[in-house]
């Protein structure tokens, strides 16, 4: 396991109170909301950036935002450090514990509590999965829109932490632009409610600031997001080329000509045999690179819309395109996108990097990506968002072996700078976490970072509140 | 008085917001300064203008961005966009009509304000577009924040908290957004003779189905002429934009025209009768009126708009019309302002906000122009204003 990145020194102080903690924790909750024993700690002890581990002191799952309030109330009273964890889906370590903190699980806050086709919304608890939310409307109609890959277990409470993606952003955007108001817990108990059903809201945009704040600001536990009507049809479209470097000019002149598919989501060969062992989905296996092209409306839309997306694709010497002749192949295709993840998983341990690049550097990044990996002797699977420049990169490695998950770490880090010095950035929807924190000064000078350590004390004047993450931990305001 | 600030670079303007904030001495900020209405009655007498911070700094069509400096011209920046047959998709408002000012609306302002119109429904606010920014903070540092690419979650989003935030937090100097092709056709489809209630449930069916539409709007009996001629129906008017393909836009049209055939008289404007009553509605045209009446921009969800408006009707002199679905009702107030009566009436029916657009001095003097924040939000909101401004030299209470 490598060591590179640090966690903050546990609290002495809280770490000697731990057995009054978990008293009082156990007093202010009802019975089977507390897990103190080591065994029911250790599943919480990483999420999907598995590369570190932490066993927390304590984790609640709370059943109400009262209970929420009275745990951070508590908390904020001693200075315990707070995790805020939903399903534990985190590619960035932004739900790994630490030694010293209380983690507080949604897992429990499941309820959707309101859906209004008239206006379009849903209100739902924190820790409702962000499958549930489309399921919950879909024989009506409608869906909702930001889709992470991780969408099955994902719940809303971390999509607003992360302010998550997806494939079908493009056309929609991320969750930040689908969200429409949060009931919040503050870091002493306070609980606050930021916008509402209606398209705006008065003052500053808190709700901005708090989407994307990574459990900084404070603890979401109900969200009211915008519901879409669902298009007349969809069909995604295979596009193979030979090299990397074509698919890529391809999307960049895709998105120029004024076509805004719903996703282009990109496939190298490494990600395209992995997938189609894992899925049968029908991808070409003879090809560099795959583009998976989605349109949606009417027949004849579609059909307008592909044929000029073909023609560009023509252009690029595109060397395979298949359309989805039925629902089933299409699910197929993208049961295979959207498994890239877990089907990686099943052949090498991974790391998954998520810079996002501007569209006129995409073939260049890529070309410069696989150098890197070559200059580690490692191997990479690139699987990613094309069509907004999001990339993600899935290094394998053997996380048994340390150099090699060093070697791992050390290119990863390499691409996260190319990335922001090709115009982008570090982090495209998987957020900073602990994995990009220390390259943060990479992308923003120290004053850019005092702002944004300012407005987090704002919310957070004791830095208790997922305190590890997002800022490096050296030049940070004196506590 | 003094002469205005007018710096043309962003070292200059720190350097002048360093040491304002060393004498503690208050600025107004400013662009275009056609907007003034927006917000409180600044308590400060020395200007400070990002007029002269001016010109697009990068645009590439390709990649659907252009950074321009807080102080451009949005007349130049729609004629860059225009040449490459793209726009700013949330339609920013022209508040010179209803104001009555003149002068050259900016972009800082734009943002600053967090102006939007008629396609926020599907396309998002300005907030949505603003991808990175470059800020001059009260303590006269330069700060950047975002970036120039689509996805970004690198940090905290200061972009979305800076825009909207009236000059409040700090001065833009430089704006970085996301622009999209124009649409190569649009119709809107005309429902003639719907009441209020009515008019709100047909939009909500509307958005319903998958046809995509980009604008609905009601506009009621009183003000619909100042929009659609009196050779269509008479009655309210209710409109619903298409746009896209020029194929399904036709098609759409059809699907949309034929689910409201049993419901009213229903007809289709034209891509060019589209334009300009899209536009007309987006700046409010029937309240451009050259008076100072109390005019409100009234946020709340869109079912619950023409509650309002019928529940005000019983009680004062009030004229309105709908956008947003039914979520965005400007209201014209014959006589008073009403705040208090407007502010309790949203409350009853399920939340939203008021802001004061335009209204005399007299009233402007005793009306918060913006909805008070609830307790716990004012005081977050207020130790925000102190990390960013700690002296307190922008906009002195232009917010509250």
């Amino acid at each position: 396991m490598p060591e590179t990145i640090a966690f903050l020194e546990p609290k002495p102080s809280v770490l000697a109170r731990r057995d009054a903690i978990i008293e009082d924790l156990a007093d202010i909750l009802p019975a089977g909301c507390l897990i103190s024993e080591k065994r029911g700690l250790v599943p919480f002890e990483t999420d999907a950036f598995i590369a570190y581990r932490q066993v927390p002191l304590a984790v609640v799952l709370p059943e109400t935002t009262a209970q929420v309030a009275a745990v951070l109330k508590y908390c904020s009273r001693y200075g315990i450090p707070v995790v805020p964890r939903g399903a534990g889906t985190s590619l960035s370590g932004g739900a790994i514990p630490q030694s010293d903190a209380v983690v507080i699980g949604l897992s429990k806050m499941t309820g959707i509590l309101d859906i209004d086709f008239a206006n379009r919304t849903a209100t739902v608890q924190a820790g409702v999965t962000n499958i549930n939310i489309s399921e919950a409307v879909s024989a009506d109609g409608f869906f909702y829109a930001p889709d992470p890959s991780s969408q099955l277990a994902c719940t809303i409470g971390g999509n607003i932490g992360m302010n998550s993606g997806g494939a079908h952003c493009l056309k929609y955007g991320v969750t930040t632009n689908n969200l429409l108001g949060v009931k919040m817990v503050l870091f002493d108990g306070t609980v606050i409610e930021l916008g509402g059903k209606a398209l705006d809201a008065p003052g500053y945009d808190l709700l901005g600031l708090v989407c994307g704040s990574e459990g900084q600001l404070g603890i979401v536990t109900e969200a009211t997001v915008r519901l879409l009507a669902k298009p007349e049809g969809t069909r995604p479209v295979l596009f193979g080329f030979m090299s990397s470097e074509e698919a890529g000019t391809c999307v960049a002149e895709v998105i120029g000509s004024g076509i805004i598919p719903v996703a282009i989501e990109f496939m190298d060969k490494p990600a395209i045999g992995i997938c189609e062992a894992f899925a049968q989905a029908g991808y070409p296996m003879d090809v560099e690179a795959l583009l998976i092209v989605e349109v949606e409306g009417s027949d004849a839309e579609m059909e307008t819309m592909l044929a000029s997306i073909i023609e560009i694709a023509r252009r690029h010497g595109v060397a395979t395109i298949r359309e989805s002749q039925s629902a089933t192949e299409a699910a197929l295709i993208w049961k295979g996108r959207k498994s890239a993840f877990g089907a990686t998983g099943r052949i090498a341990d991974y790391i998954c990097m998520d810079g996002t690049v501007p569209l006129s550097q995409l073939s260049y990044v890529l070309k410069k990506t696989s150098e890197i990996i070559d200059g580690y002797g490692l191997r990479v699977a690139n699987v990613f968002h094309a069509g907004d420049g999001n990339m993600h990169p899935l290094i394998l490695y053997n996380i048994n072996d340390p150099e090699d998950a060093a070697r791992a770490e050390a290119a990863g880090n390499d691409i996260l700078r190319l990335c922001v010095d090709a115009g982008g950035c570090l982090t495209g929807e998987h957020g900073v976490g602990i994995e990009k924190r220390d390259l943060m000064l990479h992308q923003f000078n120290q004053a850019d970072l005092n702002q944004q350590m300012a407005a987090r004390a704002a919310f957070d004047p004791l830095w208790i509140m997922n305190p590890s993450k997002v800022f490096p931990l050296e030049g940070r305001p004196a506590a | 008085m003094s002469m205005d600030f007018e710096p043309t670079s962003e070292m200059e303007a720190a350097d002048i917001i360093r040491q304002a904030a060393g004498t503690g001495m208050p600025l107004a900020i400013t662009g275009g300064g056609t907007r003034p209405g927006l917000g409180n009655r600044v308590r400060a007498e020395q200007l400070l203008s990002a007029r002269k911070l001016s010109g697009i700094v990068s645009y590439n069509p390709a990649e659907m961005t252009m950074s321009a400096r807080a102080g451009t011209p949005m007349a130049e920046i729609e004629t860059a966009l225009a040449g490459n047959r793209q726009m700013l998709a949330f339609e920013p408002m022209d508040h010179r009509g209803v104001m009555g000012t003149s002068g050259q609306p900016t972009i800082g302002g734009v943002f600053a304000a967090n102006v939007s119109g008629p396609r926020r429904i599907t396309a998002g606010a300005a907030r949505d577009h603003l991808l990175g920014i470059r800020f001059i903070n009260g303590a006269g540092e330069a700060i950047k924040s975002g970036g120039r690419v689509m996805k970004n979650v690198t940090g905290l989003d200061l972009v979305k908290l800076l825009c909207g935030s009236h000059g409040t937090l700090g001065l833009l100097t430089e704006v970085t957004f996301k622009v999209l092709p124009l649409p190569r056709a649009a119709a809107t489809i005309v429902a003639f003779g719907l009441d209020d209630a009515q008019a709100a449930a047909a939009m909500a069916h509307a958005l319903a189905m998958p046809v995509e539409v980009s604008g609905a709007a009601h506009l009621t009996e009183s003000v619909r002429y100042r929009f659609i001629g009196s050779s269509h129906p008479e009655g309210a008017a209710t409109v619903l934009r298409l746009e896209g393909l020029p194929a399904s836009v036709a098609v759409r049209a059809e699907k949309l025209k034929a689910a409201f055939a049993h419901v009213a008289p229903a007809t289709v404007l034209d891509q060019e009768a589209t334009e300009k009553l899209w536009r007309d509605i987006r700046d409010v045209k029937p309240y451009a009126d050259g008076t100072q009446k109390p005019l409100w921009r009234v946020s709340v969800a869109p079912t619950a708009g023409h509650q309002l408006v019928a529940a005000l009707r019983l009680q004062t002199g009030v004229d309105a019309f709908y956008d947003w679905q039914g979520g965005l009702v400007w209201l014209r107030m014959e006589a008073d302002a009403e705040a208090e009566m407007l502010r309790r009436f949203i409350k009853g029916i399920g939340g939203g906000h008021a802001t004061l657009v335009r209204a005399s001095d007299a009233v402007r003097g005793v009306t918060p122009a913006f909805e008070p924040d609830a307790p716990g939000v004012a005081a977050l909101s207020a130790r925000i204003k102190e990390k960013f401004d700690p002296k307190g030299i922008f906009n002195p209470g232009k917010m509250g």
